[in-house]
């Protein structure tokens, strides 16, 4: 089934002074499909979909409908509606008008046939009656019929979350918007919403655009969904793909709950980790790191001795259907769903079938950097400044007197060269004595994998921190970065190096 | 004994205020209206209030004053409110200050500033008196009349526009059916503001060479002329146009509960 795409975003780009909320945007939208974007608060989604409304100009890339740009075009003058977080329907106006003030904007092509009998198209206002009977009709479709005379201020949040997308719907946009229209919504609500919408795609065919945080919504309602973090992309897929292909860790992490661990490919189709040897169904150059990930439902609890892990009941949580289980397994903690009750302390083994498990390239395992070096023991990167052997740059080198001298002893200017500097993950630690490290920043991400956190520090320029720690920190917690001088790596710039 | 002090007695200063400054008056004025230099009931200062055309003229002058002096106010101040709440521009609490700190500085010095530099352009004062006069009121009144609209629109939602905007409306439409209507409350209580005061302040009038009464200054003639029935009656009159334009004005600010407490 291919239709044509309604709406196409090419390399969309937007800053704001010195912050970029969305980069290299790329998205095709067919007719009719409900495409949802996903992501954490902050993740460039809204913004993204306020310049397909036309509220926000991209700084570069083309938005194009039908193959036309309008990406300059005013948000009035584009076929597209929006429903707002906070409904934003206009208290001083009942509900018939607030449902009709689209309509009255609106010139609609009218046929006529003159005294020659040529037919002339005039652009002519709808009438009264015309959008008294349309009103009436998107009423009846949000199942609020006989509400014309209302005041929108005796209404509940449900009822006025209807007048809105009655009051986008009733204009036949050809693209609905939706910025997190479920969210001020108690849980019963928003799942009874939830199905209604997905109702009223089905029954209009308009094409939805949607904007949540929750990935149950987005999993449930869409035909398409597109993960974003920090203003990219990252992953497009239908629900199922997102769910059982996640492209990155942060994917499988942010959708549903999983375990994340470690691990090294060791052979054709064979990946280690949790200290076992597993069959998996991906085909990854032997000997290169992964993070392997594998859905609490994939894992079977088996006989001690019939396991691939074996390990001891930690915790057992009730949740209705399920349990949710944790066990311990020599450093490891697994995460499983299981209907068998189990006993903490017992002991027993796991088992993982290779369509369970998920094999993703492991993410830097090395920060780069560019820095500069300051003094004759010092080098500035990532909004800091380090302590860093300095005369591993030059062979044969030494320092005395705050100067660096060569083996024959002639003095090497150092000060300003610009160097690369290569700190692998494992080597950072983290403070919470903000003045104890090189440089500070916000704890931007964390995801567990078994045995301990991945950390992501975002220094003030937006220089990221890839760290591991075995303790738990919370997410935005601001913290020093310790990094050790003998894992510094530094190697000159080209044009330095000439110099020498 | 015990002495329980209770929140009731708080209100006993206020309460001893209100009798001897607002309520005594009051029946004061009310007496002296309705009676005649015999102290017997009569209704004649109101017959003689509207058979006068000294009275009623000076009524419709105060009136056309007031009226002009609001009208030019709501003019100027809205594009300023309106500009100073909606754009981003930085230190706007330097550029509000601009039109409020005149306010701050003693009224009398203030029009006799505004004299001086009406003589330097007019070069006589006395030909101009109306002109004058709202020149003078607006001056005044100007920071009355931005202050609650810069507030209203400073709390307008941006969404809503936003909202108007995606359903079609261009940026003429957008202020007319939504800007203008929601600040509608502002406008209100900043017409109130200007318009009663402004009916009454007959030293603009006085400092500025304008022989003509209005309101204020024709009760005052009353009482300096030893008339203190028919000054009084004036009086009563004012107060019933000022109750009749606070009751057809208050429908507008209902919605906002903390103005209704103020009407």
């Amino acid at each position: 089934m291919s239709k044509e795409n309604i709406i196409e975003l090419k390399g969309i780009q937007k800053c704001y002074d010195d912050f970029v909320a969305v980069k290299d945007f790329n998205l095709e939208v067919k007719k009719g499909e409900f495409v949802t974007f996903l992501g954490p608060s902050g993740c460039g989604k809204t913004t993204t979909l306020r310049m397909i409304a036309g509220f926000e100009l991209p700084t570069e890339g083309q938005i194009l409908l039908h193959g036309k740009d309008i990406s300059n075009l005013p948000p009035n003058k584009r076929p597209i509606n929006t429903v707002f977080q906070r409904y934003a329907l206009f208290p001083h106006l009942n509900i018939f008008e607030n449902i009709a003030f689209g309509l009255k904007m609106k010139y609609v092509d009218v046929t006529y046939k003159n005294s020659k009998g040529e037919t002339i198209v005039r652009k002519e206002k709808l009438s009264k009656e015309q959008i008294r009977e349309k009103v009436k009709r998107v009423l009846e479709i949000v199942d609020l019929e006989g509400f014309e005379k209302r005041d929108i201020s005796t209404l509940s949040g449900g009822q006025q979350q209807r007048i809105a997308i009655a009051r986008a719907i009733v204009n036949e946009p050809e693209i609905l918007l939706l910025d997190e229209p479920l969210g001020a919504l108690d849980s019963k609500m928003r799942k009874e919403m939830q199905i209604e919408l997905k109702a009223l795609h089905e029954k209009f065919g308009i094409t939805f655009i949607y904007v949540t945080h929750d990935q149950e919504e987005a999993l449930t309602m869409s035909d398409k969904v597109v993960v974003m973090a920090d203003g990219m992309i990252q992953q497009i897929g239908t629900p199922e793909e997102i769910y059982n292909e996640p492209n990155t860790v942060f994917v499988a992490d942010f959708i549903g709950e999983s375990n994340i661990f470690s691990g090294k490919m060791t052979g054709k189709k064979k990946v280690c980790f949790c200290d076992a040897e597993f069959d998996c169904i991906d085909d990854l150059p032997a000997g290169s790191d992964v993070d392997v990930v594998v859905r609490p439902e994939d894992i079977e609890m088996v006989p001690s001795e019939n396991g691939q892990i074996r390990g001891t009941v930690k915790n057992v949580n009730f949740k209705g259907i399920h349990y949710n289980i944790t066990v311990q397994s020599g450093e490891n903690e697994i995460l499983l769903k299981s209907t068998k009750h189990v006993k903490v302390g017992e002991k027993l083994g796991l088992r993982i079938e290779p369509n369970g498990i998920h094999v993703i390239h492991a993410e830097t395992d090395i920060n780069t950097y560019e820095g500069v070096i300051t003094a004759v023991d010092k080098v500035a990167f990532a909004d800091g400044e380090f302590d860093c052997d300095i005369t591993k740059l030059y062979p044969g080198s030494s320092i005395s007197n705050n100067n660096l001298y060569d083996m024959d002893g002639n003095k090497i200017n150092v000060i300003g060269n610009s160097v690369t500097v290569r700190v692998p993950i494992s080597a950072p630690a983290m403070s919470d004595d903000i003045d104890a490290g090189g440089t500070k920043g916000h704890i931007a991400s964390l995801i567990y994998k078994g045995d301990h956190y991945h950390y992501v520090v975002r220094t003030k320029s937006g220089e990221n921190i890839h760290l591991r720690d075995k303790s738990l920190w919370n997410e935005n917690d601001y913290v020093s970065v310790i990094i050790p001088k003998e894992s510094i790596d530094l190697s000159l710039n080209a044009e330095e190096a000439q110099d020498v | 004994m015990r002495y329980s002090f209770s929140r009731k007695q708080l209100c006993i200063p206020y309460a001893a205020f209100l009798v001897c400054f607002v309520i005594a008056p009051l029946i004061v004025i009310f007496y002296y209206a309705f009676t005649n230099g015999e102290g017997r009931f009569s209704i004649q200062n109101l017959i003689n209030f509207f058979t006068s055309s000294n009275t009623v003229g000076t009524l419709f002058y105060s009136i056309l004053i007031s009226v002009t002096t609001t009208v030019v106010c709501l003019l100027v101040a809205y594009p300023v409110a309106y500009i100073l709440a909606r754009s981003n521009i930085k230190r706007k609490a330097i550029l509000l200050a601009i039109f409020v700190v005149p306010m701050w500085i003693n009224f009398t010095l203030r029009i006799l500033a505004l004299k001086e530099v009406l003589s330097v352009i007019e070069g006589n004062l006395a030909y101009h008196p109306f002109l004058n006069t709202i020149i003078g009121m607006t001056y005044d009144y100007l920071p009355f009349m931005i202050l609650p609209l810069y507030t209203t629109l400073m709390k307008l939602d941006n969404q809503l526009l936003e909202a108007a905007y995606d359903l079609g409306a261009n940026k003429m439409e957008v202020f007319t059916r939504v800007t203008l209507p929601l600040s509608l409350p502002g406008i209100v209580s900043g017409v109130t503001m200007v318009f009663l005061p402004a009916m009454t302040n007959y030293v603009i009038l006085d400092m500025l060479y304008n022989n003509t009464f209005i309101m204020g200054s024709l009760i005052g003639s009353y009482f300096n002329a030893y008339d203190w029935h028919g000054g009084s009656m004036i009086s009563i009159v004012l107060l019933f146009i000022v109750f009749i334009i606070t009751w057809a004005t208050k429908g507008f600010t209902e919605k906002e509960p903390e103005k209704e407490a103020i009407l």
